[in-house]
C-alpha cells in the first residue's frame, strides 16, 4: 500500500474501481448470469487446463460462464499481457508466468492481492514464493509443477547396462559408452534458442549446493557468473558436452520437435530439457512413454545431487477487472483439490501439483514418476534461479547457443551474460545496480 | 516512422512556396494536418523523448542520455553495425547488378519474354515471412533440400545458417533472390524508356552491343539506377523480417543487425533502450542516405 501512495497518475482510479465493484458486487452476484474473459497462452498444455477448469467451474456454479482467449506464448506474450495490464484492457482472468516474469507486471498497483484470502492454505509455500511482492500474494497455480533436468531413454541405459548418473563425471562417462555404440549422446536444439539454455540454467541446484546463498548475494550485485566458481561452472558444462562432441550433427538448426523425436525414437540418449516435454512426447509417440525417465542434472558431489524445479504458471486478476469477485472466486476453486483433480482428469500429469493433499493417480508416465521424490523432499529440490531472484538477462538464449556451439568460451560468455543481468536489473529498479 | 519522416519534408518545402497562389483556405488543411500530426509528428516527437527515460509499461523516470550510453555499450552493437552496412550495401550493389543484366536480357528479343518476365517478379509477391520460413528449410544442414542436392554430386554442404561467417550472406542471397524483382522491373522501365534513335544511329556508326550497353544503356539508365539504389539501400539498411525469419540474429550473435538488436531491446522490456536504438537508427540511415541521394541526384548525364 506504501508504494501506491507514491504512484499519482493511475491508482486512485483503479484502488477507487476495485472497492465499487467489491461493494457493489457482492450481494447480488449468486443470481446474475456472469461470463468471465479468461485469457491463457496457446500452448496445448495451458489451453488442456484451462478448458478443464472453466468447464469444472461451470458446472458448479452454472450462473458463471468462461470465454477463453489465446495469446501467443514466450516473450511476444509478455509484451501483450503488460501492454493490456497497463491499458487497463486485460480479460477477468489471466494466465501467466511465476518468479523474475511475474514481478516485471508491477504487481502491486495492477493485480489484485490474495494474501488473506483462505483458500490460500493449501498452496504450497514454495508456489506462494514466487507470486509474492512485497510481502503480498497475488496469484493461485494453474498446472502441475516441473522441472529442468535430463531426459533419457531407458531403453538405451538397458541396453548398454548404464545406470543415472549421480555425478557430472558419471554423466560424461556414459555419454562416452552411448557415443561408443553409435548412439547420440546428448541432443541440442538450437533451432528453439531457449533449449539451449537447460544445461545452465537446471545446472542451478548444484550452483547453491557449492556456493550457498549466490540467488540472493546475485540480486543484490554481489554475485557474478563469470567469478564465482560454482556459477561459471554451469557455462562450463555446456562447453565441455560441446567440446567432448556429443550433440546431434544438426544442433544448430534441429528444434525441440526434433528433441522429442530424438530421445522418444531412440536416436539420441539424453535431452536436456523442461520435464514438461513428457506431454508432447505421450502425444506424437505414446508408444514411447515408458522408454522415457528424468533424471536431475548431476554435479560434482554424489551426496549433493538433487533437483532444479520449475514452479507453475499462476492465475491471476487484474485490478481493472469488473468482475473481480467472480474471477477470485474461480481463482478459490483453481487452489482447491476439486481444480486440482479437474486438471488430473484432463491429463495433465506431467508433474506434481503444489496442491496439498492432491495427488497424482499411479498410472503417470515414468519420466513424472522420477520426478515424485525429488518433489517429496524439500531438502532435493531447489527453484530455478529464475523463482528466486528477480532478475534474469535475455540474452541468454544467445549466449547459451554460442557456448554450445563453440562460438564463444564459456568464461567470455558468462562475463557478456554479467553485463546483460545489470541491464535487467537497471530496468527493474533494483537498488544496488 | 523514420521513412515518412524522411518522406516528408519535401511537400512540405513545396507547400510553403505555393501558399500565396492557392485561393483556397488553410482550413483545409486541417483534416491531413491532423492525421500527419496525430500519426507521424506526435509519435515521432514522442520517441525522442521517450528515448531519454527509463520506462515499463506501467511507468517512466528521466534518465538523461543513460539509454544511448547503454545502447552504444551493447556488446553486439558493432558487430550489428558491421553486418547492416554488409547487408545493406551488398544487397544494394547485387540487386543492381543483376537487375541491370535481367532487364538487358527481358528488353531483348527473346522468346517467352513477357512470361520471363513474370517468373522473375513473382518472389516480390511472397512475404518475407514466408520466403524466410521455405529457405530455413531448404537450408537445413542434414535433410534440407539444398545439401540433399549437394550431396548426391558428393559436396557436403555447409551449415548455411548455422555457421556463424556464413549466416549471413545466406540471408543476403535470399534476400537478394526476393528483391532482384523489383529492380529489374524498374531497370525496364527505364530502359524502355530511351529513345530508339541512339541506338539506330550507334549502329550506323558500326557500334557493337557491349558498346551499346555502355554508352547508351547504362548512363541513360542512371535515374532507375538511383531509384534501385536508393530503395534497396535504405531497405537494406533497416532489414529485418528476413534476419528475424530465418536466423533470429543468429547463431548467437552473428547475424544480428541493428533491427534485430533493437527488436531484441523491446521483446525483453527494455522499451526505453529500444526507442534509443530506433532513434540512432533513424539517425544512421538519414546520415547514409541524405548525403548519397543529393550527390546521386545532383551528377548530370553526359553521352
Amino acid at each position: 500500500m506504501e508504494e501506491e501512495k507514491t504512484d499519482m497518475k493511475t491508482t486512485f482510479r483503479r484502488t477507487g474501481l476495485a472497492l465499487v465493484a467489491l461493494s457493489a458486487a457482492a450481494p447480488a452476484w449468486a443470481q446474475d448470469p456472469v461470463e468471465l474473459t479468461f485469457l491463457v497462452d496457446n500452448g496445448p498444455p495451458s489451453v488442456a487446463q484451462a478448458e478443464a477448469l472453466a468447464a469444472a467451474y461451470t458446472e458448479l456454479n452454472p450462473h458463471v460462464t468462461f470465454d477463453i482467449e489465446l495469446r501467443v506464448g514466450s516473450i511476444d506474450g509478455d509484451n501483450l499481457v503488460k501492454t493490456r495490464l497497463a491499458t487497463e484492457e486485460m480479460a477477468d482472468i489471466f494466465l501467466y508466468n511465476s518468479g523474475s516474469l511475474f514481478q516485471a507486471l508491477a504487481p502491486t498497483r495492477t493485480i489484485v492481492e490474495l494474501t488473506d484470502q483462505p483458500f490460500l492454505d493449501v498452496v504450497s509455500d514454495s508456489f506462494e514464493a514466487v507470486v509474492t511482492a512485497d510481502g503480498g500474494v497475488y496469484g493461485v497455480p494453474i498446472g502441475p509443477g516441473f522441472a529442468g533436468g535430463i531426459m533419457y531413454n531407458r531403453a538405451i541405459y538397458d541396453e548398454l547396462g548404464l545406470e543415472v548418473p549421480l555425478t557430472w563425471d558419471d554423466f560424461m562417462a556414459n555419454n562416452a559408452a552411448i557415443d561408443e555404440a553409435g548412439y547420440v549422446p546428448i541432443a541440442q536444439t538450437y533451432g528453439d534458442t531457449w533449449s539451449a539454455q537447460l544445461l545452465v540454467l537446471g545446472d542451478y541446484f548444484n550452483v547453491e549446493a557449492d556456493s550457498p546463498g549466490f540467488a540472493e548475494r546475485y540480486t543484490n550485485n554481489e554475485a557474478k557468473f563469470a567469478t564465482d566458481p560454482a556459477a561459471l561452472r554451469s557455462f562450463e558444462r555446456l562447453e565441455e558436452a560441446y567440446e567432448a562432441g556429443y550433440f546431434n550433427e544438426d544442433f544448430g538448426a534441429a528444434t525441440y520437435d526434433d528433441g522429442i523425436r530424438m530421445i522418444a525414437t531412440g536416436e539420441a540418449a539424453h535431452y536436456p530439457i523442461l520435464s514438461l516435454a513428457i506431454d508432447p512426447i505421450a502425444e506424437q509417440y505414446p508408444d514411447a512413454v515408458p522408454d522415457i525417465g528424468f533424471f536431475a542434472q548431476p554435479g560434482d558431489d554424489p551426496d549433493k545431487n538433487g533437483l532444479t524445479i520449475w514452479l507453475p504458471n499462476a492465475l491471476y486478476v487484474p485490478q481493472a477487472s469488473e468482475n473481480i469477485d467472480e474471477a477470485v472466486d474461480f481463482l478459490a476453486f483453481v487452489a482447491s483439490q476439486a481444480g486440482c483433480q479437474a486438471q488430473i482428469d484432463a491429463g495433465q500429469v506431467s508433474g506434481p501439483y503444489l496442491i496439498e493433499g492432491c495427488q497424482l493417480p499411479e498410472d503417470v508416465p515414468q519420466a513424472t514418476r522420477d520426478l515424485v521424490p525429488y518433489f517429496n523432499d524439500s531438502d532435493l529440490n531447489l527453484p530455478a534461479l529464475e523463482f528466486l531472484s528477480p532478475v534474469k538477462g535475455p540474452a541468454l538464449p544467445q549466449l547459451t547457443v554460442e557456448v554450445g556451439s563453440g562460438i564463444r568460451s564459456a568464461a567470455e560468455a558468462a562475463a557478456i551474460y554479467d553485463e546483460d543481468v545489470k541491464k535487467a536489473a537497471q530496468q527493474l529498479g533494483l537498488p544496488n545496480w | 516512422m523514420s521513412d515518412a519522416a524522411l518522406d516528408r519534408q519535401e511537400p512540405a518545402a513545396r507547400r510553403r512556396t505555393a501558399r500565396r497562389r492557392v485561393p483556397y483556405p488553410y482550413t483545409f488543411y486541417i483534416p491531413a494536418g491532423v492525421i500527419y500530426a496525430v500519426m507521424f509528428l506526435v509519435p515521432t516527437i514522442a520517441s525522442f523523448y521517450f528515448a531519454l527515460t527509463r520506462w515499463t509499461l506501467f511507468d517512466s523516470h528521466f534518465i538523461g542520455f543513460g539509454n544511448f550510453v547503454q545502447f552504444f555499450r551493447e556488446p553486439f552493437l558493432v558487430q550489428g553495425l558491421v553486418n547492416t552496412l554488409i547487408f545493406g550495401i551488398s544487397t544494394s550493389a547485387l540487386k543492381v547488378v543483376l537487375g541491370l543484366a535481367l532487364a538487358v536480357l527481358l528488353t531483348s528479343r527473346i522468346p517467352a519474354r513477357g512470361y520471363l518476365r513474370a517468373v522473375i517478379f513473382f518472389p516480390v509477391l511472397v512475404s518475407f515471412i514466408g520466403v524466410g520460413i521455405i529457405f530455413v528449410s531448404l537450408m537445413h544442414p542434414t535433410r534440407g533440400a539444398i545439401n540433399v542436392t549437394l550431396e548426391t554430386i558428393g559436396i557436403d554442404g555447409p551449415g548455411w545458417l548455422t555457421t556463424p561467417w556464413l549466416a549471413l550472406y545466406s540471408v543476403i542471397i535470399v534476400d537478394v533472390w526476393k528483391g532482384v524483382g523489383i529492380a529489374t522491373v524498374i531497370f525496364i522501365a527505364g530502359i524502355a524508356s530511351i529513345p530508339s534513335d541512339y541506338y539506330e544511329a550507334a549502329r550506323i556508326d558500326g557500334a557493337t552491343k557491349a558498346q551499346q550497353f555502355w554508352r547508351i544503356t547504362l548512363p541513360l539508365s542512371r535515374p532507375a539506377t538511383v531509384t534501385v539504389i536508393t530503395l534497396s539501400l535504405i531497405g537494406g539498411l533497416r532489414t529485418f523480417d528476413l534476419i528475424w525469419t530465418m536466423t533470429g540474429g543468429g547463431p548467437g550473435f552473428s547475424s544480428d543487425v541493428v533491427a534485430s538488436i533493437i527488436y531484441k531491446q523491446y521483446q525483453s522490456g527494455f522499451y526505453g533502450l529500444s526507442t534509443a536504438g530506433n532513434v540512432v537508427l533513424f539517425l544512421l540511415i538519414a546520415l547514409v542516405m541524405v548525403p548519397l541521394t543529393t550527390w546521386m541526384n545532383r551528377r548530370e548525364i553526359d553521352i
